[in-house]
């Protein structure tokens, strides 16, 4: 006998459509039900613009046949009552992990640094990028989980794996709470990214700017496997990105910040990430806006600090205290912004406050619509399930919610979450009778009867007008109601009728029954009106949003700054009772200056203007880590990926006349990452701080850091270990850029590899050493190697031996930034003197002062006085120790580094010659803007007492008024130097 | 420049720079030949000297111009405005004299090299450490202590670091063949880090009220009623060594040095105080100006540690490290000025000059690091401000001693001594300006 295939195919697929359940074996009778529905009378929320009153709805078999009003009652529903309710879609998470095992460290931590992938397979050689994990395959339905998003009003969430940085894809399920097979409506909903490692005992990497190269690195590579790379091997990481990279992209972040870190990247690749965000958008909401990216947001409202005792608050920032305020109105401010966002309980430590945080929002100028909508048809929409989720209409997935008043009402009660068809009970609701008024005839008496909002205890007011006061219970249909009459107390008990009066019977002091009625009156309507709370601000928003942030850039005004003592560093020296100019930014001229218009005057009498000083060496304005310390070379990692706009040290250092720093990766190997250059605009945004089109640098380092001499017995297997490996490092690394070169050149196709690209920069003479070095061998070798591929190092960074080969440095044509005076902190600096600048600026080697310390950067005028002690240097020279040689050191010399007609107006008053410990800058210029003023700091320093006064004193007020508080305490930011390890 | 003169052995351009001065070339051939003694220390001072010209911070808020300073055998002899005869004159005219600056708390000589393990010897094992004696580790021949030395720095309070009572300091002069020879006072404070008010947790990184705080405070408290009860005790039975090491503090005759910065910690260490009746310092006590007043009131030293620091939190004032030494100056504390780190002692004058800037006088910033510290250090008898009968331990400076680009010190003494201002770094830039022929 033989079948037509396709004949086999319908005989085979018959029934697994109709009757699914069978591919299960049943143990006895099955108890199959179609959960077939007739919800009726309520006012049913179809979605955030369309409402209908009295409306009802067919449920069947996990879907909504009809919904509408007047509907026909079908034969063989179960009718439910929903009278004076509201129904609403159920809620849509798309950041949860339910159901999804934690991610474990496999393993005791190992003894030595580790560089390959502990995974076993032909998988990515980074533990942290996991494409090929899917979250369906370890997902099993979780009862009490399941509860707690029900509770909140969710019923279906997107769940994924929170591990690593690419961490493959998320599952869709509703919150049936049982029967995965039922409950999974996509079991490949989504790809998932984050800026953080997975666990595993992989020593890469160790920076947020490490994970951004990985991930950049990684787009890259897919690109290349899918072209040509899968014909030279094989590996499956690369290999499953093709069944992520359709799904929506979903990248956490854990600041604001990082969204506009996600967002480089995005731009960069051409993707649309939405950004799980972390709740203080509001706090750089119109560079957010401008991404144009959608945000997943959580409603984790900190609790006020317990600052009751004011010398706990002292370790509480204003920073806090002002987010404490501002959290709540997170929402309002992205949906004035326009920007499109969803809601999520994700971070929300204490699930039972998130529809009460959900209310604040509104509270606090959320339009309610479109809090509804980012509950509900905005992940729907994003997830491409716009035709199943997030509304209430004919063939859509039966998840709602009922509710006794409008949900976003103070006081609403969220009675049930139905899902796929299926009621859970939420919350019983409050007594039928609460709020009802009745006309009570007993004994031929007529009382009002008027019960409490909560159905507990009832007034009877009698025609004369006195009062009685009495209780009632409810036990299934039965009330009791309790009075005490003057002649004596009695239980009454009752029916509800269905007209809503209530009839019943007592027993009198004889013992006889009677017999009562209690006339339905009204309903108290005064109660029924939504009920909702509006807050207001007091403090600013300010950017940063910290202490001595500010509401806005500014302006760029002209100024004249008259009869000071000038340092031009140019030709003219030192200019005694001179006047600048500063117009549209720039420096217009130096002399006797007739102010023009509108200008405004400064008295420089007295004091001195000093080009703004360039810090060549810094680590300021640096988010999570300055190493990237694993392997010996990061030449892909860039410090413009994780610059932080926020840092106080910009400000701290402003007011040490501080105008551009160079931020440099640290010297945890012998290739460093790429460098930034910024001006110290502060308030402004990452991106803003760029100084424009400056040439790119990067930094190597030599010596005890990348030898990793002193830290510890788990750093001795990396290599180097030893100065002669660190020159076959650069050997190795440069051999192999010029290799890659010759491959790009050749017009083959090739892997298009970010280390290589930038080494190659190096060797095209297009991207700048700056390298950290100590003693003088090192320093040659690097010469001699510079030398062997035909390129020139820019600037010996630290070069504390500097001196000692000065000589050989000037022939090669390289620059020296060093410390005055830092040494004996490690062997390497031994021989370190502070006649160092001096020496090698003799010798005719362009020399510089850095910082490489938050510290020291705001005195640098000072540390540069240092070298008129050490050494004798020209007050003149010493001064461009930090003005001009790093601005020539660093290619900027056209734009910063002198006074003079065309260059910006990045310029210093000091009240004191600007060389001495006694100087503080007055007043500090970037782009003819104010950025520092000594008076307006003063200003400022009273303000922030006084806000911190009145934060107190309302978190005072918030624990006196219940509320629960955290104890006092506060992030502490890292403050890195070249070998700071710590993420 | 002169220092450099100096430093090349430039007579010529030596003599010019101070014209007439018919002393100079005595001074520069004894400095000269010293140069060639790898830093041996100076023997005791035989023939009479007098500074003359010179204008004098005396260390105690004073300034004299045009002063004449003679001592003799180690001591101060005259200071005014009368001539002075001497075996031999130094003409100072134009520079400023100080009292030998002090170090109130450090660990110089304790350790060579911070990275290496083993020229560290400023921290022993254990939480209660009352026996252990920094200058045992006080390494007189340390690198470190010249370059310390030439710029002014004479007479250091070397304290041991640690967990929770972390060992005895020592006040030592700079220029010593070993240990005994070097020490200025013995036994000069016992040292308590306060415990912790707020934790830090590195992995969250976030600093939060400790639990275990009062509980801390009160162990240390146990420590010191059972060294009491045991000092009382005529019976012994058994010696203990850290409760006999206490006998001093517990007998008011030595202070306890006190680590704390939190005004929380400072408050609760006053109230330890009071209530054991123990004289304390206060060391570090980053947050002290803004309890300063009571600190006045209840006569609370403080070894303030470095201005150059930043401020603890974002809020602080951003100046604040600068601008607390006014504000104790002005409530009455008496307070010295201190620096953390070894090596970094050399720019201990620039910590108080930097609160210059920021309100505070002159002098007072010179008294911060003379008169104030040798009080709080318990050497006032004898160091801390130029007078006479008191040592003749000073420093000779081309400028302003306060400020880096003037602060170049021409010749300092301890006891008379005309100590030896040559060190390794001075040798280096030597040998490599004749490599590279500079000449200024």
């Amino acid at each position: 006998m033989t079948f037509h295939p396709i004949a086999l195919l319908i005989m085979l697929l018959v029934p697994l459509c109709s009757i699914s359940q069978e591919v299960f074996p049943v143990n006895g009778a099955p108890d199959y039900r179609e959960h077939y529905y007739f919800l009726d009378g309520a006012t049913i929320h179809l979605n955030p613009d369309e409402t209908i009153e009295n409306g009802s709805m067919i449920i069947r078999d996990g879907n909504i046949l009809a919904v509408g009003q007047n509907l026909d009652r079908p034969e063989g529903a179960i009718f439910k009552d929903v009278r004076g309710k509201h129904i609403y879609p159920s809620f849509i998470d798309l950041s949860t992990t339910y159901g999804i095992p934690e991610a474990r460290l496999a393993g005791p931590r190992p003894d030595k640094q580790v560089f390959t992938s502990g995974k076993k397979g032909a998988f990515a050689w980074n533990e942290s990028i996991i494409p090929e994990y899917e979250a369906s395959s370890e997902f099993d339905h979780d009862e009490k989980s399941a509860g707690e998003f029900r509770q909140m009003g969710f019923g279906t969430v997107l769940s994924h794996r929170k591990n690593g940085i690419i961490r493959g894809s998320g599952v869709l399920t509703t919150l049936l709470g049982h029967s995965p097979h039922k409950s999974i409506l996509n079991a490949r909903a989504s790809s998932h990214l984050a800026f953080s490692r997975a666990q595993s005992h992989q020593s890469t990497p160790t920076s947020q700017t490490g994970i951004i190269a990985l991930i950049r690195q990684f787009y890259l590579d897919t690109e290349w496997y899918q072209l040509l790379g899968h014909q030279e091997m094989t590996n499956l990481s690369l290999a499953s990105w093709r069944r992520l990279r359709d799904l929506p992209q979903i990248f956490e972040v854990t600041d604001k910040l990082e969204v506009l870190r996600a967002a480089r990247i995005a731009q960069e690749f051409n993707k649309l990430y939405i950004i799980r965000g972390a709740g203080d958008e509001y706090q750089r909401a119109d560079e957010i806006a401008k991404t144009r990216l959608p945000l997943i947001v959580p409603v984790n409202f900190p609790s006020p600090y317990d600052v009751e005792d004011p010398l706990d608050a002292d370790i509480v920032t204003l920073e806090q205290m002002k987010h404490w305020e501002w959290a709540p109105k997170n929402l309002a401010v992205l949906a004035e912004h326009d920007i499109p966002f969803a809601i999520t309980s994700d971070l929300l430590e204490d699930k039972k406050l998130f529809l009460k945080h959900v209310r604040k929002a509104i509270g606090y100028g959320l339009p309610e619509d479109e809090a509804l909508r980012a509950l509900t048809i905005r992940p729907a929409e994003w997830l491409g399930e716009s035709a199943r989720l997030g509304q209430l209409k004919e063939g859509y997935l039966a998840n709602f919610l009922i509710t006794d008043k409008p949900v976003f009402d103070k006081n609403a009660i969220l009675l049930e979450n139905w899902i796929q068809g299926q009621p859970h009970v939420i919350q019983d609701p409050p007594s039928s009778l609460a709020l009802q008024t009745f006309q009570l005839s007993i004994e031929g008496m007529r009382y009002q009867m008027s019960v409490d909002t909560k159905g507990e205890k009832l007034t009877l007011v009698a025609p004369d007008s006195s009062r009685i006061q009495g209780t009632l219970q409810e036990e299934l249909d039965r009330v009791l109601f309790w009075i005490p009459f003057s002649a004596g107390a009695k239980t009454l008990i009752g029916h509800r009728m269905k007209n809503g009066d209530i009839q019943g019977w007592y027993e009198d002091e004889n013992g006889n029954t009677s017999t009562f009625k209690a006339v339905f009156e009204v309903i108290d309507s005064t109660h029924r009106t939504s009920q909702r709370d509006t807050f207001r601000i007091e403090s600013e928003l300010t950017y940063p949003f910290s202490a001595y942030g500010r509401t806005s850039l500014p302006a760029q005004k002209t100024y004249v700054i008259q009869n000071a003592t000038v340092w031009t560093n140019t030709d003219s020296g030192i200019r005694p009772n001179t006047d600048v100019l500063i117009r549209d930014g720039k420096i217009e001229r130096v002399g006797n200056v007739t102010p023009p218009q509108n200008a405004e005057i400064i008295d420089g009498t007295g004091m001195h203007l000093t080009p703004g000083i360039i810090d060549e060496h810094s680590h300021i304005a640096i988010s999570k880590g300055v190493n990237e310390a694993s392997l010996s070379s990061s030449a892909m990692v860039r410090m413009s990926d994780v610059i932080n706009s926020e840092d106080i040290n910009i400000y701290r250092q402003l007011a040490g006349g501080v105008t551009t720093s160079h931020i440099l990766h640290g010297s945890a190997n012998s290739i460093g990452g790429q460098s930034a250059l910024i001006k110290l605009r502060w308030g402004a945004s990452p991106a803003e701080l760029m100084f424009e089109d400056a040439d790119p640098f990067i930094k190597f380092a030599l010596g005890e850091n990348v030898k990793q001499s002193n830290w510890g017995e788990a750093n001795t297997v990396r290599f180097p270990q030893t100065r002669m490996g660190v020159e076959q490092v650069y050997e190795d690394h440069f051999t192999r850029a010029l290799e890659y070169g010759e491959r790009k050149a050749s017009g083959l196709p090739f892997r298009k590899d970010l280390e290589m690209e930038a080494l190659l920069e190096v060797l095209n003479g297009e991207r700048f050493i700056t390298c950290h070095s100590y003693v003088q061998s090192e320093i040659n070798m690097l010469m001699h190697l510079a030398d062997r591929y035909d390129f020139q190092i820019n600037t010996f960074t630290h070069i504390l031996e500097g001196y000692k080969v000065a000589d050989k440095m000037k022939a090669h044509g390289v620059a020296a930034s060093t410390f005055s005076d830092w040494w004996a902190y490690k062997y390497e600096v031994i021989d370190a003197i502070p006649y160092n600048a001096t020496l090698m600026h003799d010798v005719g080697v362009l020399t510089a002062l850095n910082s490489d310390d938050a510290e020291m950067g705001r005195r640098l005028n000072a540390e540069a006085g240092k070298t008129v002690k050490y050494g004798g240097l020209t007050e003149e020279e010493a001064l461009k120790l930090v003005t001009l040689n790093p601005a020539i050191m660093l290619h900027i010399d056209d734009r910063v580094g002198r006074i003079e007609k065309g260059m910006d107006g990045d310029v210093v008053l000091w009240n004191d010659h600007p060389l001495s410990i006694f100087a503080s800058a007055q007043k500090t210029f970037i782009d003819g803007r104010l950025y520092f003023d000594r008076a307006g700091n003063e200003k400022k320093e009273t303000q922030i007492a006084e806000e911190r006064r009145r934060l107190i004193q309302a978190m005072i007020r918030a624990k006196k008024g219940g509320t629960p508080t955290q104890k006092a305490n506060h992030t502490v930011e890292p403050q890195y130097h070249c070998d700071t390890l710590d993420f | 420049m002169w220092p450099t003169s100096i430093l090349m052995g430039s007579y010529s351009s030596v003599f010019l720079r101070f014209g007439s001065s018919f002393y100079l070339i005595g001074l520069l051939l004894t400095g000269w030949s010293i140069l060639h003694g790898q830093n041996a220390p100076a023997p005791p001072q035989e023939e009479s000297v007098t500074l003359r010209g010179g204008t004098i911070h005396t260390g105690n808020g004073e300034v004299i111009k045009n002063a004449h300073l003679k001592f003799e055998h180690g001591k101060i002899t005259y200071l005014g405005t009368a001539r002075q005869e001497a075996d031999r004159i130094i003409d100072v005219n134009g520079y400023h004299i100080y009292p030998g600056l002090i170090a109130p708390h450090t660990d110089l000589g304790l350790v060579e090299i911070s990275a290496v393990r083993a020229t560290r010897d400023f921290q022993e094992v254990g939480e209660y450490n009352p026996h252990v004696r920094a200058i045992i580790a006080y390494n007189t021949d340390s690198r470190i202590l010249p370059t310390v030395r030439s710029n002014g720095i004479l007479l250091a309070g070397i304290s041991p670091q640690g967990q929770i009572i972390t060992g005895q300091s020592s006040v030592v002069q700079l220029d010593a063949w070993n240990w005994e020879d070097a020490l200025v006072k013995d036994t000069s404070g016992i040292h308590l880090n306060w415990p912790r008010v707020y934790t830090y947790d590195s992995k969250s990184r976030r600093l939060s009220k400790d639990k275990e705080y009062e509980k801390n405070v009160k162990n240390i408290e146990r420590f010191f009623e059972s060294a009491s009860a045991y000092g009382h005790r005529i019976d012994h039975g058994k010696t203990n060594l850290r409760f006999e090491a206490l006998s001093g503090a517990l007998k008011n005759q030595v202070p306890v040095f006190i680590r704390a910065d939190h005004r929380k910690a400072m408050l609760d260490a006053v109230d330890w105080s009071k209530r054991l009746g123990i004289p304390i310092v206060l060391v570090g006590a980053e947050d002290s100006w803004m309890i300063a007043e009571t600190l006045a009131k209840e006569n609370i030293p403080v070894i303030l540690s470095s201005t150059q620091r930043l401020p603890r939190t974002s809020d602080a004032g951003i100046t604040s490290p600068f601008e607390a030494p006014a504000i104790l100056e002005k409530a009455g504390v008496l307070w010295a000025i201190s620096h953390e780190g070894s090596w970094e002692q050399r720019n201990l004058p620039f910590q108080a000059g930097q609160a210059v800037g920021f309100g505070l006088e002159e002098e007072k910033a010179i008294q911060a690091m003379t008169l104030n510290p040798a009080r709080i250090l318990g050497i006032d008898d004898r160091y801390g401000t130029l007078e006479t009968g008191k040592s003749a331990t000073l420093v000779i400076s081309d400028g302003n001693i306060l400020d880096p680009k003037s602060s170049i010190i021409l010749q300092a003494f301890i006891d008379g001594r005309e100590i030896d201002l040559n060190n390794h770094q001075k040798e280096l830039y030597r040998k490599f300006a004749e490599k590279y022929g500079i000449e200024k």
